[in-house]
């Protein structure tokens, strides 16, 4: 399928990334080659196949409900780039 | 015999028989660090006085006695990048992670420190493990130690490039399309992506969720079972990690593999990209095998030219989930300058991911979005269907597969990145491994007229780890590819 | 032009697990910010989800109550989006199997009993809190809440009007209430409902655009936020303009509802298969233990309260309504024959003190043996109504260390019935009080409860009342 510029923007705002000028150029250029090239995927005859997520059949790995302790918390937050003593700080949500 | 010249399971014989002891061997790997890295670019972070320091402890315990199971006490080990040590910076060769220093160990970390290894560092990659040259990495290119103008492959590029310098004994990388054999082909060293839940991924900072494995990196067959006897097993971290099956893979290694059935894949000699030397590498290999013992028929892989379309459709959707958390926040990189939280997002995430990164990013929030789900993701897992009961028919009839584990030798610096959909399909060889689960083995089988390595590829049916090691083992009890030592310099191989 | 209110819920319900959905960190309510989490919840790179047992076993019980079809190989999916509260950027949910489907709920209001279908029901994980500055440019996420296991009952849009809501609500709290599987607590958050709202004309079939309402917190504010949410897209669509399709926020202080100005793009949550949790396969074998597990709900404990003991039927659904009232009646009426007296003291004492002072049904201090010895009492007509309530409340203070026989005697309560001691004493007050008699005789009769009043305060409040009311009687009308 055909690759635009508007497709690009789409796809980038919902990946939250921000493309120059330059970048998005290029993007839009090599993306659609690829995407082009996945397109050889149509031709693969995959009818009455059930789309597989999981490889190995296996299930039911489970947990028993029980508690351990936490985290310290400053060892939690010691990797933010900003942060109080309780939490990381992050600009408002809300106006 | 110089210590830094031995296999990892020498280097462990001779701290348990008094040889040396362990800090000789960290040392003598530290010396071959110093020495070569300045050119290779293998390590991200040696962990020198750390290494020093356990290593001392290691020893102690040694000679108390400890460590008796373990069959690497004592052996330094560096690991990839994107696994996580604790108090150590773990960065994915990315930007975005900045210092990132987990506040816990991998599970595969926990577990080499209880078998008593001591890891001495943290190993080049592409950046998130995108990538087939390590030329994406924020911290510069690895170089390939037979030719230091060429790419060691990627994404353990580190990993391969480190061992077949001589700056690693033996490490762990990670496989997600090809990552650990890839580039051990290209630099001549033997890599194992196990079986997909073999080795425990908490702890792994993911690409691709559903393909990640780690795997060991080392100069032979027998050094990659011993690491794994290590690291493999069930963990309850790790939901998609499979319970234990059957005993030591190192003490199940033998020469013996009379009556093996192993499938040679004929598409793969078809396809048009295979270098004649890689081709005849990999049909001489087969004969070695038949020499051995081995029955050596063709088999049929019908689909080879849709196995790269599924993989990056797959991979790239898995990544884009996977590195949305890398948003400016929590750890790692944040923008200087940004207005409100959705700049913040953009701006961090925009300046701390590379192009390749955001390429896969983006393709793979393609491949999920609105309208295009089916086209592309939904028919990628049914594809994955269909390779998958593919390799299930032939792994009825045969022990083992047999293919190149890369089209080609190792490509020249910068070449790569300039043609993205031919860097991707030098992974046209390895990738339906990962999306069939299967253990795949590379292990090196010849030179091209360059001197530069070829590695041919040896694929088991799920949880087959012994059998593939074995052939392998095997293989390399009869050739000496494995033991040649790449010259670290720009002169291409010795032969 | 007559217009009709048509809504579906969604209704977020927090499991009571002891452990979080994916790590072992503890669900309890509240704690300093960040000090329930881990690398798992913390989204830390490298960190995998492990599914806890018991959230699958609490939200299968739920399904089977709510008649649902229950989905035998579940799968989870990732809900991808950018926010704080969320710390791996996407949310742990499920899209393409949800556990259950195809529900129904019996809700009963005034005008009847009425079937709300349920489309689904899906386990996911809670996303953290933020709290604001409420000074500069800043917001502080807890991630606390982040893994919370909780269940989201999606309805399909049956509801009329709010009591309909409120009925099923309800319905819902009480149901999980007595499968124990959820506080159900609206003001912690552990019962939290969107409402999806929409108008059109009465007598029309199609749907008109619908609003999704958030941050409605308890039962009041849900009546208060359907009629001012109808009420607006009613005068929009009566001054000729539109409703938009948008989320909006209820503001409770402010009485009104606000569209969320979101930055986010339109919702394309790129949902996709969760690889990091294998899929859950509900065996025969589980599913019919869920099945014999379902406890009697209130509505078959209501009609079996009026069967077997009589009780007046709204006088059944409410005690029936809560589990915890439901076991003290169930309890006492297994060891007391009064069940009448017992419902009267549950409905007059016990639910006054939960509506008006407080009183958690679920912290009643006496035991069923001491409601039956005190009931005993009552019956046995030992001490009067008014002495009896004082009784109770010092019952419900001390607990079951309470000796109520020690209290009767020590403050001399047992009830006076001698007949010659009330006549004489109402002989008594009547002659103190001339100008009252006379007030009785011109036909003033309501100051005969004065001579009652006053000959109660006379014997010390322990006179039976009914004794006292016929002497008054007798005297006032031999005059």
């Amino acid at each position: 399928m055909e690759i635009t510029k508007e497709l690009v923007t789409y796809v980038a705002g919902l990946s939250r990334i921000k493309l120059t000028a330059e970048e998005e150029q290029k993007m839009e250029k090599e993306l659609g080659a690829v995407i082009a090239y996945m397109d050889v995927l149509g031709e693969l005859d995959t009818t009455g196949k059930e789309p597989l997520s999981h490889v190995f059949d296996i299930d039911n790995v489970m947990r028993a409900d029980e508690v351990k302790p936490s985290y310290d918390r400053a060892a939690l937050l010691s990797n933010a780039p900003e942060h109080t003593d309780e939490t990381v700080v992050v600009p408002k949500t809300v106006d | 015999m110089e210590i830094a010249k031995m296999t990892a399971l020498e280097m462990a014989r001779g701290i348990r028989q008094g040889d040396f002891t362990c800090v000789d061997a960290v040392q003598a790997v530290l010396g071959q660090i110093e020495q070569k890295d300045g050119d290779i670019n293998a390590y991200i972070t040696v962990m020198k006085e750390e290494a020093l320091q356990r290593a001392a402890d290691v020893q102690k315990e040694i000679e108390a006695g400890g460590y008796a199971d373990s069959p690497l006490a004592g052996v330094p080990i560096s690991v990839k990048d994107n696994i996580c040590t604790k108090g150590v910076k773990t960065s994915c060769a990315s930007q975005i992670l900045g210092d990132f220093a987990p506040v816990y160990n991998a599970t595969v970390i926990e577990r080499l420190e209880k078998a008593g290894a001591v890891i001495i560092g943290k190993l080049n990659m592409d950046e998130f493990a995108m990538g087939s040259t390590t030329e994406t990495s924020f911290y510069g290119p690895t170089k390939n130690p037979w030719d230091t103008d060429r790419v060691p492959g990627g994404s353990s590029g580190g990993a391969a490039a480190a061992v077949a310098a001589g700056e690693a004994m033996i490490a762990l990388g990670s496989d997600t399309g090809g990552s650990i054999r890839q580039p051990a082909s290209y630099c001549g060293v033997t890599g194992l992506k196990p079986t997909y839940g073999t080795v425990s991924r908490y702890g792994l900072i993911a690409y691709a969720s559903s393909l990640d494995q780690i795997g060991p990196v080392g100069k032979d067959a027998a050094d990659c079972a011993a690491l794994m006897d290590i690291i493999r097993g069930k963990d309850e971290r790790d939901g998609t990690s499979l319970a234990l099956t059957g005993g030591s893979l190192l003490a199940g290694l033998s020469t013996d593999i009379k009556g093996m059935k192993i499938g040679l894949v004929a598409e793969c000699f078809e396809s048009e990209g295979l270098d004649p030397a890689v081709a005849s590498a990999v049909q001489g290999m087969a004969e070695q095998l038949k020499a051995l013992g081995a029955e050596v028929e063709t088999v049929h892989l019908p689909f080879l030219d849709y196995v790269i379309p599924a993989y990056y459709i797959i991979a790239a959707a898995e990544a884009s989930s996977n590195l949305s958390r890398f948003d400016g926040v929590k750890y790692g990189f944040r923008a200087k300058e940004y207005d409100g939280l959705v700049d913040l997002y953009e701006a961090s995430r925009s300046e701390g991911f590379g192009f390749e990164c955001k390429k896969r990013i983006l393709l793979g929030t393609f491949v999920l979005s609105s309208g295009y789900y089916d086209a592309y993701y939904k028919k990628a897992l049914q594809a994955k269907a269909v390779i998958k009961e593919r390799f299930d028919e032939i792994f009825e009839k045969y022990d083992l597969i047999l293919c190149p584990t890369a089209p080609t030798t190792a490509p020249k610096l910068g070449q790569s990145l300039q043609d993205p959909l031919k860097m991707y399909l030098s992974d046209i060889f390895t990738v339906s491994v990962n999306i069939a689960g299967l253990p795949g083995l590379s292990v090196p089988c010849g030179f091209d007229e360059a001197g530069l390595p070829i590695g041919g590829q040896l694929i088991g049916n799920r949880l087959a780890e012994d059998k593939v090691l074995k052939a392998g083992f095997a293989y390399q009890s009869v050739t000496d590819y494995h033991k040649q030592w790449a010259p670290c310099d720009k002169t291409g191989g010795q032969q | 032009m007559n217009w009709e209110i048509v809504m579906g819920l969604e209704v977020h319900v927090e499991l009571a697990t002891k452990s979080k959905i994916f790590c072992s960190c503890t669900t309890a309510f509240g704690g300093a910010p960040n000090t329930h989490c881990c690398p798992v919840c913390m989204g830390m790179p490298g960190t995998l989800p492990v599914f806890n047992e018991q959230v699958l076993d609490y939200a299968l019980k739920a399904g089977v109550a709510l008649n649902c079809e229950i989905t035998r190989y579940n799968k989870f999916d990732r809900k991808n989006y950018f926010y704080p509260d969320l710390p791996k950027a996407y949310q742990i949910s499920q899209l393409y199997l949800p556990f259950a489907r195809n529900g129904a709920v019996e809700i009963e209001t005034k005008a009847g009993s009425k079937t709300i279908r349920i489309h689904e029901i899906h386990m996911e994980e809670d996303a953290g809190k933020l709290i604001h500055s409420p000074f500069g440019d800043a917001t502080y996420p807890d991630y606390n809440r982040c893994g919370v296991p909780l269940i989201e009952i999606v309805s399909e849009p049956d509801f009329r009007s709010a009591e309909e809501v409120l009925a099923y609500l309800a319905k819902l709290k009480s149901t999980f209430e007595y499968l124990g599987i959820s506080d159900v607590k609206m003001e912690e958050g552990s019962m939290r409902a969107d409402v999806n709202l929409s108008v059109r004309p009465v007598g029309s079939e199609t749907f008109g655009t619908r609003t999704e309402m958030k941050n409605i917190n308890s039962f009041k504010s849900i009546e208060r936020a359907i009629a001012f949410e109808s009420k607006r897209q009613i005068e929009l669509l009566e001054a000729g303009e539109k409703v938009v399709q948008q989320t909006r926020r209820w503001d409770e202080n402010k009485g009104k509802t606000f569209s969320m100005r979101s930055k986010e793009d339109a919702q394309d949550y790129r949902y996709f298969p969760e690889p990091d949790i294998p899929p859950l396969r509900v065996s025969e074998e589980t599913l019919t233990k869920i099945k014999n597990e379902q406890p009697e709900f209130a509505g078959e404990k209501a009609e079996r309260y009026v069967r077997d003991y009589g009780l007046a039927k709204e006088d059944a659904q409410i005690i029936a309504a809560s589990k915890h009232l439901a076991k003290l009646f169930d309890d006492t009426v297994a060891i007391s024959p009064y069940p009448k007296e017992i419902r009267y003291w549950m409905l007059s004492e016990i639910l006054y003190f939960i509506n008006e002072k407080g009183l958690k049904a679920d912290n009643i201090g006496f035991s069923a043996e001491k409601f039956a010895a005190f009931i005993e009492i009552m019956a046995a007509d030992r001490v009067n109504k008014p002495t009896g309530k004082i009784i109770f409340e010092e019952m419900l203070k001390t607990g079951d260390a309470f000796d109520i026989e020690g209290y009767i005697k020590a403050n001399q309560l047992e009830q006076v019935d001698d007949g010659d001691l009330i006549q004489k004493t109402v002989r008594e007050v009547i002659a103190a009080n001339p100008k009252t008699v006379e007030q009785y005789k011109n036909g003033q009769t309501k100051v005969l409860g004065f001579f009652v009043g006053q000959t109660m305060k006379a014997l010390g409040g322990k006179a039976k009342p009914e004794s006292v009311n016929r002497y008054v009687k007798e005297e006032l009308d031999t005059l």
